[in-house]
């Protein structure tokens, strides 16, 4: 995972045994890859800070069930992957516009040649718009690849499924992508 | 191209697109885009990853990161509160029930089917707290989906 988990396993002896600072260090570990995993899910800054700090809540509940040697961040990610879904769900109007929480950044290549940095800065403004009109499970399957660099074995463990599925889920994703961009691609 | 050789395909150019083909795929992949419609499709779809590398998620000032924990442990701590509210509560409100139906109970004047009526709803009241209590926990010893929000 991002955060190291080395230290883990100690940390997590030391909240096991009653030391509630303990599980500060963990959670500044692990607190952005948790917002971020939010963020792709639900798309508003607010619900991904109180649903990440929520599922740091129900985790620390639950701390004395978690079998050490496992990956906490993969563990806590169940929880909060529940929290965002069941927020969708009850949540009329779906995920709000994802685009809203994506910055576009400036590459050396496009810098170079004005014509190709606008022809790619166009393309990158469709891309950002089409992200909001994926499904939350396809946009948090890009995210969890593209964005936040996680590899298909710790994607394949963080969903719990086999890294076939991964890929399968990451082509389907993509293509949905690609079709809403068809004409600009 | 069959449909298995198709979803071969698919799954070595994702691996292609992430950098995560191993030995021997590099070659099949190039076998497969050999093949006009699987470059046309290789193509576009490396378009879209291109694309999504130059974006990133917007970061929260810097204040979000500096107030996260003190955040969580604030909720953790009011959880705590309002359990502690809670159970103060409902033995205030039973011991206030108890004593008020042993009052009425004990009361001549009362009329028989009032005191009956009393003590049968005492008596349903219970039973609902046992019931509720007996499931919950039943539901933490039994079910292991009990992290999952309904």
């Amino acid at each position: 995972m991002k955060a190291t988990e080395r230290n883990d396993d100690e940390l997590i002896l030391r909240i096991q045994s009653g030391e509630k600072h303990a599980y500060g260090e963990l959670v500044r570990a692990y607190m952005q890859p948790a917002y971020y995993s939010a963020l792709a899910l639900v798309g508003s800054h607010d619900d991904a800070l109180d649903l990440s700090q929520q599922a740091f809540i129900r985790a620390y509940g639950a701390i004395r069930r978690f079998e050490r040697g496992c990956s906490f961040f993969t563990w806590y990610y169940r929880i909060l992957r529940n929290l965002c879904l069941n927020r969708l769900r009850d949540r009329a109007t779906q995920a709000l516009p994802f685009s809203n929480c994506v910055d576009m950044q400036e590459t050396a290549s496009t810098a170079d040649d004005p014509s190709v940095s606008t022809e790619r800065s166009m393309l990158r403004e469709q891309v950002r718009s089409a992200l909001d009109r994926l499904r939350p499970e396809e946009r948090e399957i890009v995210v969890l690849r593209d964005f936040e660099g996680y590899s298909y074995a710790e994607i394949a463990e963080l969903l719990e499924c086999p890294q076939g599925t991964v890929m399968s889920r990451l082509y389907y994703a993509r293509k949905h992508l690609k079709d809403l961009l068809e004409d600009v691609l | 191209m069959n449909g298995m050789e198709r979803d071969r395909f698919r799954l070595l150019m994702m691996k292609a697109l992430d950098g995560e083909l191993a030995g021997s795929e590099h070659s099949e992949f190039d076998n497969f885009l050999r093949d006009e419609e699987c470059r046309q499709e290789w193509n576009a779809f490396r378009k879209v990853k291109e694309a999504t590398m130059d974006l990133k998620l917007a970061s929260p000032p810097q204040e979000v990161w500096d107030g996260y924990w003190r955040g969580v442990y604030n909720r953790m701590e009011r959880g705590i509160a309002w359990i502690l509210v809670t159970l103060g509560a409902v033995v205030l409100l039973a011991w206030g029930s108890i004593e008020a139906v042993s009052a009425i109970w004990a009361d001549s004047e009362v009329p028989l089917i009032v005191r009956i009526a009393i003590f049968t709803l005492a008596a349903g009241i219970f039973l609902l707290f046992f019931s509720v209590i007996r499931e919950r926990w039943f539901t933490s010893r039994h079910d292991k989906y009990k992290e999952v929000t309904r």
